[in-house]
C-alpha cells in the first residue's frame, strides 16, 4: 500500500532531554562523514555540534565528536545506530556514567569599532584570555578557547562592542586521566 | 569496448576488473545473478558472455532484478546478486534495495558507473549511486582503483550475509572494469571494524530461563530474524515450544518458523493478526521476542502495548533493542545460538511445572473460540478468503513456495495459508512494496525449478511489475500468478472507509486490463474464474499447467480485512468482522483523529 510514513508518537514523554558528547572513531574513508550525518538526519536525531578531523594518519583513523540531545532511550539508539555503521570502530559516550570529560572549542571573533568601544572590546578580550590575532585601525580578530558556555558568554559580550562575525570549531572532547576511549 | 585479456597476462594472474567480478562471484558460490545491461556495465556483460558458471537472468526492469534476487535469497538462505548499469539502472534498483534493507535480505548489487574521470561531471547516465543508496543499504562502496576491487567484493559478500543481513552496493566505474590488476581470492572473514556479535552472553540466557520457568502467562513472539538464522533456528524453535509448552505467535516475516499445524501456534499477530495472538500478547506476563523488532504493525499503541509483561528481546542487532519498546532483558546474538543455549539451560535447570500454564491456555482457548478469521460465504461470489483457503487446500501437500504483493490479498494470504516450513513465504513486510510478488516468485522459481511457486497478487499491485511476465516466459518458469481481483486497491479503500468517510479517492481500479488477453499477449496461459463452484477446478487447472499461468480470480469487491487493530489502538481494541461489514458503524468510526494521522 503506497502510503506516507507517519511519525511514531513520543515514546516516553516523561523522559527528560539529556545532552551527550559522543566520540566516534572511524575509518577515514570517503563518505564516512556523510554516513554519520545521514544517520542523524534520516532518523531525526539532533546535532548540536559536530567536529571531525583525521587523528591518526598512519592508521587512517578520524575522530568525530558529536554533541547531541535526546531522551536516554534516544541517546542509546544513537550510539547503537552509530556502532552499526560499517566504518565505525568505536563509539564512546563521554557524558555517560558521570565520566569527567574535557570539552573545548575555539572561536574566531571579529569586532569592528572605534574609540571607547574598541578599547572595551580589547579589555574584555584580555579578561577572557583571548588572543588578538589580527588588528587594523578599526577592527580586531580575537581567538578564544574554552568550554561552550565560556565561548557563548564571550560572544554575547562582544555583541555590544561591535561584533560583526564569528567562526567556531565545534567541540573537541577527551576524557581525563590515563584511560582511552 | 573489449575487456579481452592476453593469454600471457592471464597466466601471470592479472585480469581486468570485469573478470575479477566474475571470479569473485564464482568464489562466493554465486551461480545465478539477475540483471540488465547498459553502457556502464558492458565490460562485465562481455565477461558474462564468455563464461558459463554464472547464469545471468535478464529482467525487464531493474526493480524486478532486485525483487528476484530477494526471492532467490529468501527461498534459499543464500545471498541474492543483481547487476545493473549506472544512472537509471541504479535508481531503478533503489526500491528493491530499500525493501531488502527493511526485511534484512542479503543482497549484493553491483552497479556500473561512468569512468572515474567523468564522475561529478553530470556525464550521460551518471548519478551519485553511493550517495543515493547510502541510507538504503547496509553499506556501499565506490571502487576508485582496480587494486581495491577484489577486497571490496569480498567485503561486500561478508557484510551482506553476516550479522543482520542486508543489501550492499558496489559501484564500479567503467575504467575500473577495464583496468588490469591482480585478483586475490577471499581469505578469512574478519573485518577490522565490522564484527557482528553472534554468541549471546550466558548470564542473559540464565536470567531468561529463570524468567521463563517462573512465568504463568508466557508467549514466544518470533520474527524474520529467526528465518534469517537458518533452518536450524526454526528447528530449535519447535524444540523450545515443545519443551516449554509456551504459545507461539509470529510477525508476517516470521511465518513458517513454527509449523502452522503445531498445536501451540496462535497464528500471526499484529494489525491483521488473530484475536488469540493479539490478546495473548496483551495479557501475557512474559514475552520472549526472538528475531523481531516491535514494529508499529505489531505493537499498535506503544504505551498500551502488553502493559503487564516482562520482556526478553533476543536480536542480533543491538540497535533493535529498546528502539520502540523498552525491554527488561536484552540478549544480543544469533537467534539459533540463543535458543540452543536456552534449551540446554532449561533442561539442566530442574523440572518445569507445565500445569502452571493451564489457566493461560484456557484463556487462549476462549479467544480462539471467537474464530476471528471467520467469514461468511456469499452465493455466486468468490470471497477473497475463500480463494486463499481453496488455493491452500490444493497446494499444501505439494512442494510450494508462496510470494505476495502488498495489500489486503497479502494479509489474507498470511492469515489463511498455513506454512509448515521456513523460507517458503516471501512477502514485502517492512517497506510494503507493491509489485514485489511476481519478480520474487520468479527468483524463487529459478532457485527451485521443480517446485510449485505461487504469487498471490492484487489487481493493482500486479500491474506494478507486470513486465516481468516476459522474463518468466523467456526462462520457461512455470510461476502461477493468482490475482485476487476486487477492482480496488483494497487496503487503501478499506482505510478510506475507516478514516476518510468512505470516499474512495483514486482507489478504484479504473480501466483494468483484460488479464487473460494480457497474459496471452506475453505468451502466458491466462485464466479467469468468477464462480465459486468453478474455483476448485480452476485452481487445479492452474497448478497442473506446465508453464506460467496468470489467473484472474474475481472476488467480492468491498470485503474488509479483519481482524484489524486500527492505527493508534491497543491490542485489546482489535476489531473483528462485523455482520455486514460494509455498513458497520464500528468500522466507520473505528478511528479518532489522532489515529487517522498514523499509517
Amino acid at each position: 500500500m503506497n502510503q506516507p510514513i507517519g511519525i511514531a508518537p513520543a515514546l516516553r514523554p516523561e523522559d527528560a532531554q539529556e545532552r551527550h558528547t559522543l566520540s566516534v572513531l572511524v575509518d577515514n574513508e570517503p563518505g564516512v562523514l556523510a554516513r554519520v550525518i545521514g544517520l542523524f538526519s534520516g532518523r531525526g536525531y539532533n546535532i548540536d555540534s559536530l567536529t571531525v578531523s583525521e587523528t591518526e594518519h598512519e592508521r587512517g583513523l578520524s575522530r568525530i565528536t558529536i554533541v547531541t540531545t535526546g531522551t536516554p532511550m534516544v541517546i542509546d539508539q544513537i550510539k547503537n545506530q552509530l556502532a552499526r555503521l560499517v566504518p565505525v570502530h568505536r563509539v564512546a559516550d563521554l557524558t555517560a556514567d558521570k565520566r569527567d570529560a574535557i570539552e573545548r572549542e575555539l572561536a574566531l571573533v571579529k569586532v569592528r569599532g572605534r574609540g571607547e568601544e574598541r578599547l572595551e572590546a580589547l579589555r574584555l578580550a584580555q579578561a577572557f584570555e583571548a588572543r588578538t590575532i589580527d588588528a587594523t585601525l578599526e577592527s580586531f580578530v580575537f581567538e578564544v578557547t574554552g568550554g561552550t558556555a565560556d565561548i557563548e558568554r564571550f560572544v554575547k559580550l562582544m555583541a555590544s562592542v561591535g561584533l560583526v562575525e564569528v567562526s567556531r570549531t565545534g567541540i573537541a572532547a577527551i576524557t581525563r586521566g590515563g584511560e582511552t576511549t | 569496448m573489449s575487456a579481452g585479456t592476453g593469454l600471457d597476462e592471464r597466466n601471470q594472474g592479472r585480469m581486468s576488473g570485469a573478470q575479477m567480478i566474475l571470479e569473485a562471484l564464482k568464489d562466493h558460490g554465486v551461480d545465478t545473478i539477475f540483471g540488465y545491461p547498459g553502457g556502464a556495465v558492458l565490460p562485465i556483460y562481455d565477461e558474462i558472455f564468455q563464461q558459463d558458471f554464472v547464469r545471468h537472468i535478464l529482467v525487464r526492469h531493474e526493480q524486478g532484478a532486485g525483487h528476484m534476487a530477494e526471492g532467490y535469497a529468501r527461498s534459499t538462505g543464500r545471498c541474492g546478486v543483481m547487476l545493473v548499469t549506472s544512472g537509471p539502472g541504479a535508481t531503478n534498483a533503489v526500491t528493491a534495495l530499500t525493501d531488502a534493507m527493511m526485511d534484512s535480505i542479503p543482497l549484493v548489487c553491483i552497479t556500473g558507473q561512468v569512468p572515474t574521470h567523468l564522475i561529478g561531471n553530470d556525464a550521460f547516465q551518471e548519478c551519485d549511486t553511493v550517495g543515493i543508496t547510502r541510507p538504503c543499504t547496509k553499506h556501499n562502496w565506490l571502487v576508485r582503483r582496480v587494486e581495491d576491487l577484489p577486497r571490496i567484493l569480498h567485503e561486500a559478500f561478508y557484510v551482506a550475509t553476516t550479522g543482520r543481513p542486508g543489501p550492499v552496493v558496489v559501484d564500479v566505474p567503467k575504467d575500473v572494469q577495464i583496468a588490469m590488476g591482480v585478483y586475490d581470492p577471499p581469505r578469512g572473514t574478519r573485518h577490522k571494524t565490522y564484527q557482528p556479535r553472534i554468541e549471546p552472553e550466558m548470564a542473559g540466557i540464565r536470567q531468561a530461563v529463570a524468567l521463563m520457568k517462573a512465568a504463568s502467562r508466557p508467549i514466544l513472539y518470533t520474527g524474520g530474524g529467526l528465518i534469517n538464522a537458518g533452518p536450524a533456528a526454526s528447528h530449535l524453535l519447535r524444540e523450545l515450544a515443545d519443551l516449554t509448552g509456551f504459545p507461539v505467535t509470529s510477525t508476517l516475516m516470521g511465518l513458517g518458523a513454527l509449523p502452522a499445524s503445531h498445536p501451540q501456534w496462535l497464528g500471526m499477530l499484529g494489525m491483521h493478526g488473530t484475536y488469540e495472538a493479539n490478546l495473548a500478547m496483551h495479557g501475557c506476563d512474559l514475552m520472549v521476542c526472538i528475531g523481531a523488532r516491535f514494529d508499529d504493525r505489531i505493537t499498535g499503541r506503544v504505551d498500551a502495548f502488553s502493559p503487564g509483561s516482562r520482556k526478553i528481546h533476543i536480536d542480533i542487532d543491538p540497535s533493535s533493542i529498546n528502539k520502540n519498546v523498552k525491554v527488561d532483558l536484552p540478549i544480543i546474538g544469533d537467534a539459533a545460538r540463543a535458543m540452543e543455549d536456552i534449551v540446554r539451560v532449561w533442561s539442566e535447570n530442574g523440572p518445569h511445572e507445565r500445569s502452571r500454564l493451564k489457566p493461560w491456555w484456557d484463556d487462549i482457548a476462549k479467544w480462539r473460540a471467537k474464530d476471528s478469521l471467520g467469514y461468511k460465504r456469499r452465493p455466486g461470489t468468490i470471497m477473497p478468503q475463500e480463494a486463499i483457503e481453496e488455493l491452500y487446500h490444493h497446494t499444501k501437500d505439494r512442494d510450494v513456495y508462496v510470494t505476495t504483493d502488498v495489500g489486503q490479498h497479502q494479509m489474507w494470504a498470511a492469515q489463511f495459508f498455513g506454512f509448515e516450513q521456513p523460507n517458503r513465504w516471501m512477502t514485502s513486510g517492512g517497506l510494503g512494496t507493491m509489485g514485489y510478488g511476481m519478480p520474487a516468485a520468479i527468483g524463487a522459481q529459478i532457485a527451485h525449478p521443480d517446485s510449485l511457486v505461487v504469487c498471490i497478487a492484487g489487481d493493482a499491485s500486479i500491474q506494478m511489475n507486470i513486465q516481468e511476465l516476459s522474463t518468466a516466459v523467456q526462462y520457461e518458469l512455470p510461476v502461477k500468478i493468482f490475482i485476487l481481483n476486487n477492482q480496488y486497491m483494497g487496503m487503501v479503500r478499506q482505510w478510506q472507509q475507516l478514516n476518510h468517510g468512505n470516499r474512495h479517492s483514486h482507489s478504484y481500479s479504473e480501466a483494468l486490463p483484460d488479464f487473460v488477453k494480457l497474459a496471452e499477449a506475453y505468451g502466458v496461459k491466462g485464466m479467469q474464474v468468477t464462480d465459486p463452484a468453478r474455483l476448485s477446478d480452476a485452481i487445479l487447472e492452474m497448478i497442473e499447467h506446465k508453464g506460467p499461468v496468470l489467473m484472474d480470480c474475481r472476488v467480492a469487491n468491498l470485503t474488509n480485512c479483519f481482524p484489524m487493530i486500527p492505527s493508534g489502538k491497543a491490542h485489546n481494541e482489535i476489531l473483528l468482522a462485523a455482520e455486514d461489514d460494509v455498513e458497520a458503524e464500528a468500522v466507520e468510526h473505528a478511528l479518532d483523529d489522532a489515529g487517522a494521522a498514523l499509517v
